[in-house]
C-alpha cells in the first residue's frame, strides 16, 4: 500500500517541522474511573488528563469504551469509582445540564439535532444558558427579551459565519444532508461558548471533502477560540494529524497515552489494531 | 403575483425576527382582524355569532393551550377538558366569592389556578412518555370532572350541579358574560381576548422557553446536555398550556354557554381539541386557529348543506351522515397531510410566491 506509507512519511515530516506544543494547566482529569453495566465492565480503571487548550483524541476498537467516556465526562453514566475534577473541582457525578453549565458541549456519534426546528433555532438553543428574561418579558417579546433575542442572534450569526452554514439558516434541519447536519450539530456545541468540546466522531460516514473541512473547522475553534477537544475518531490519519495527544483504549483499559507518535509506535496498540498471531 | 417578498430587505435582526416578516402577511392579518372587529359584529346574524363564532373563538383558545403541550413540547395529553373544567369552576368561585374583581382579572387568576393543577398533573411526564403519559392525564380529566361533580361547594350548592354565570361588565355598561350579555358584545370582547393572548403564545413559543419546550420534544437528551433541565421544560409547558387551556373553560362557561356543568367538560371534550391540533397542524399557533375552525364549521356546514339538498331529510339521517362523512374528511386530511392545514396553507403560500410561474 504506497499510499498509507506515503502519508505516513508526510506526517513524519509534518511533525518535525512543527514542534509539539505545551500545555501546562489542566483542564480535565479522571482518575480510576470504573463504570460497569451490570456484569459488564464498560470501563475499567481509566486515568488521563486534558490540559487547557489541546486536542485531545480519543481512539479504539469498536467496543473499546470510547463513548462510554465521554458519557462519563459528560455526565449521562455515573462511574461506579474514580472522580473527575473539572477546572480544578473535584466530584464523582454530574448531571448533563450541570456539565453544560460549567462549559461542556458535545456532540453525538448518531446526530441528535432537534429535527423540527430550523438551522438557527438548533445553534440557539445552544445559547439558552446564556438568556436570562423571564417568563413574562419573554410572553411580550419586548424591551429587555427582544435585546436579548437579538444579541443572542447576533452570536449564533457569527458562528453561522464561521462554519459557513449561512444559506441554510431558515431550513428544517432534518431536510438537511447529512455532512451539514454533523456541521449544524457542531454550530449548536460552539454556541455555548464551551471550555471543553467532547466530538463523538465528528468525521464519521463522511466523505474526502467534507472531513477536510471538519478538520479546518476543529483546527480553527481550538487556534481562534481557544476551546479545548476531546474527541472520538477511527480516521487515523486525521486523529494523527489534528490531535496533540491521544489516549487509547482496548476493551475498557488504558492501552497507551502520549503523542500521536509515541502511541504509533506503541507495541500494545499495534496488537490491538492488527491482532497478535498465537 | 401579489405575493412576494421582492424587495423587502431586512437590514437588522429584529426585523428578521419580527412576528411577520413578510409585508403581505402583516397587511392580511391585520386586514383580518379589522373586519373581523369593526364588519362582522354588525354584519353576522345572532346565531352565526353565537353559534359559531363564539365557540371557534373559544375552542380555538383551548387548541392553542393543547397545541403548546403536545405540538411543542410533545407532551401527549388527554386531560384537556379537566382542564377547562378548573378554569370554568375556578372561574364561577372566584367572581362568585368576589363580585367587585373585574371579569378580566377573575379568568387571568382562574387560568393561573388551572396552570398549579397543570404542574400537579405534569409531575407523571418526568418519568413515562408518550401513550403512557396520555393515560396518566386521563386520570386527570376523570379525576377533576369526578371532584367538581362530587362537591357541590364548587357549584355553591346548586341542586342540579349546573352553575349560571352571573352577569359582569368588562367596561362599565357592556355585560359580556351569563344570558343577559349580547352576542355582539360577546363576541368583540372574545376575539379581543384571544387575540391577545394568542399573541401572548405565539411569543411564548418563538423565545427561550418555547425553543427548549421544542428541544425536549425533538430530542430530550440532546436537550439535556445543553443546558435544558427537563423538569423545568416539561413543568413550564404543562404550567403555561393549562394557563389558556383554564382560561378558555371560563370562557365556556361564562360566555359561550352562559351556563354549564361539570359533563360538559368529558373526555369528548378533550378529544375534540386533541383533533383540532392534529387536523390544523401541531406545533404551529395559526394551526390551532384552523383546527378550531375546521372542527367547528365542518358540522355545520355537512349539516346545512345535506338540509339544502333535500330539505324533508330526517334529523337522525342528517346527523349520521355527518358523523360519517366528518370521520372519513379527518382519515382523508391525516393521509394527505399529517402535518396539518397549517402545513398546507404554508405550501400553499410558497406556490403562491412563485406564481404564474413554475419555479
Amino acid at each position: 500500500m504506497p499510499d498509507a506509507s506515503q502519508t505516513a512519511a508526510s506526517d513524519e515530516q509534518a511533525a518535525a517541522e512543527a514542534p509539539a506544543r505545551r500545555f501546562a494547566e489542566t483542564l480535565l482529569e479522571v482518575q480510576n474511573i470504573t463504570l460497569r453495566f451490570g456484569g459488564v465492565k464498560a470501563l475499567t480503571d481509566i486515568s488521563f488528563d486534558i490540559k487547557k487548550g489541546e486536542i485531545r483524541a480519543i481512539i479504539g476498537p469498536n467496543g473499546a469504551g470510547k463513548s462510554s467516556m465521554l458519557n462519563v465526562i459528560n455526565g449521562f453514566y455515573t462511574p461506579q469509582e474514580g472522580t473527575i475534577s473539572f477546572k480544578g473541582k473535584l466530584r464523582k457525578a454530574m448531571r448533563p445540564h450541570e456539565a453544560a453549565k460549567n462549559g461542556i458541549a458535545r456532540t453525538f456519534q448518531n446526530i441528535a439535532l432537534f429535527k423540527g426546528m430550523s438551522t438557527l433555532d438548533n445553534i440557539m438553543t445552544g445559547r439558552l444558558l446564556k438568556m436570562k428574561s423571564n417568563l413574562l418579558l419573554q410572553a411580550l417579546y419586548w424591551g429587555p427579551n427582544l435585546r436579548e433575542e437579538t444579541e443572542h442572534r447576533a452570536f449564533c450569526e457569527r458562528i453561522i459565519d464561521f462554519l459557513e452554514i449561512q444559506a441554510i439558516r431558515k431550513t428544517p434541519v432534518g431536510k438537511l444532508p447529512y455532512g451539514l447536519q454533523k456541521r449544524v450539530e457542531l454550530a449548536r456545541a460552539l454556541a455555548m461558548e464551551p471550555e471543553l468540546l467532547l466530538l463523538d466522531e465528528p468525521m464519521a460516514g463522511m466523505n474526502v471533502e467534507e472531513k477536510e473541512d471538519m478538520c479546518r473547522f476543529i483546527l480553527d475553534v481550538n487556534e481562534e477560540f481557544g476551546t479545548t477537544i476531546a474527541l472520538i475518531e477511527h480516521d487515523m490519519g486525521v486523529v494523527m494529524d489534528i490531535s496533540d495527544r491521544v489516549v487509547v483504549l482496548d476493551y475498557g483499559r488504558k492501552l497507551a497515552d502520549g503523542t500521536p507518535d509515541e502511541v504509533r509506535g506503541n507495541q500494545a496498540v499495534i496488537d490491538a489494531y492488527l491482532g497478535v498471531s498465537h | 403575483m401579489l405575493y412576494r417578498e421582492a424587495g423587502q430587505f431586512k437590514t437588522s435582526y429584529a426585523a428578521d425576527q419580527s412576528l411577520f416578516p413578510i409585508a403581505q402577511d402583516k397587511w392580511g392579518v391585520v386586514l383580518l382582524l379589522a373586519v373581523a372587529l369593526f364588519a362582522v359584529p354588525f354584519m353576522a346574524s345572532e346565531y352565526m355569532l353565537s353559534s359559531i363564532l363564539i365557540p371557534f373563538l373559544v375552542f380555538s383558545l383551548a387548541a392553542i393551550g393543547l397545541n403548546i403541550l403536545t405540538g411543542y413540547c410533545g407532551q401527549l395529553s388527554l386531560g384537556t377538558g379537566g382542564f377547562m373544567a378548573c378554569g370554568a369552576f375556578f372561574a364561577y368561585k372566584l367572581t362568585t366569592a368576589f363580585p367587585e374583581v373585574h371579569i378580566v382579572v377573575v379568568f387571568l387568576l382562574s387560568g393561573f389556578g388551572t396552570a398549579l393543577v397543570g404542574i400537579l398533573f405534569g409531575i407523571p411526564s418526568l418519568r413515562i412518555k408518550g401513550f403512557y403519559l396520555a393515560v396518566a392525564t386521563l386520570a386527570a380529566q376523570f379525576f377533576l370532572i369526578w371532584v367538581f361533580n362530587k362537591f357541590g361547594w364548587w357549584t355553591n350548592y346548586s341542586p342540579s350541579g349546573v352553575i349560571s354565570a352571573p352577569p359582569r361588565e368588562v367596561v362599565p355598561g357592556v355585560v359580556v358574560t351569563g344570558a343577559s350579555g349580547t352576542p355582539e358584545a360577546k363576541y368583540v370582547f372574545l376575539l379581543v381576548f384571544v387575540a391577545i393572548l394568542a399573541l401572548l403564545a405565539k411569543n411564548l413559543v418563538r423565545s427561550r422557553i418555547g425553543r427548549s419546550w421544542m428541544a425536549i420534544r425533538d430530542m430530550d437528551i440532546a436537550a439535556e446536555i445543553i443546558g435544558i433541565r427537563p423538569m423545568f421544560a416539561k413543568l413550564s409547558a404543562f404550567a403555561v398550556s393549562s394557563f389558556f387551556i383554564g382560561i378558555a373553560g371560563a370562557l365556556w362557561a361564562f360566555c359561550y354557554t352562559g351556563s354549564v356543568e361539570a359533563l360538559a367538560f368529558e373526555i369528548n371534550r378533550s378529544f375534540q381539541v386533541l383533533f383540532m391540533i392534529i387536523i390544523g397542524g401541531l406545533g404551529s399557533i395559526m394551526g390551532s386557529f384552523m383546527g378550531a375552525a375546521f372542527i367547528v364549521l365542518l358540522p355545520l356546514v355537512l349539516n346545512n348543506g345535506m338540509l339544502w339538498i333535500d330539505p324533508t331529510i330526517s334529523v337522525a339521517l342528517v346527523a349520521h351522515i355527518e358523523f360519517m362523512i366528518f370521520g372519513a374528511l379527518i382519515v382523508f386530511f391525516l393521509i394527505v397531510e399529517p402535518h396539518g392545514l397549517a402545513r398546507l396553507w404554508q405550501l400553499a403560500k410558497e406556490k403562491l410566491r412563485l406564481w404564474p410561474f413554475p419555479y
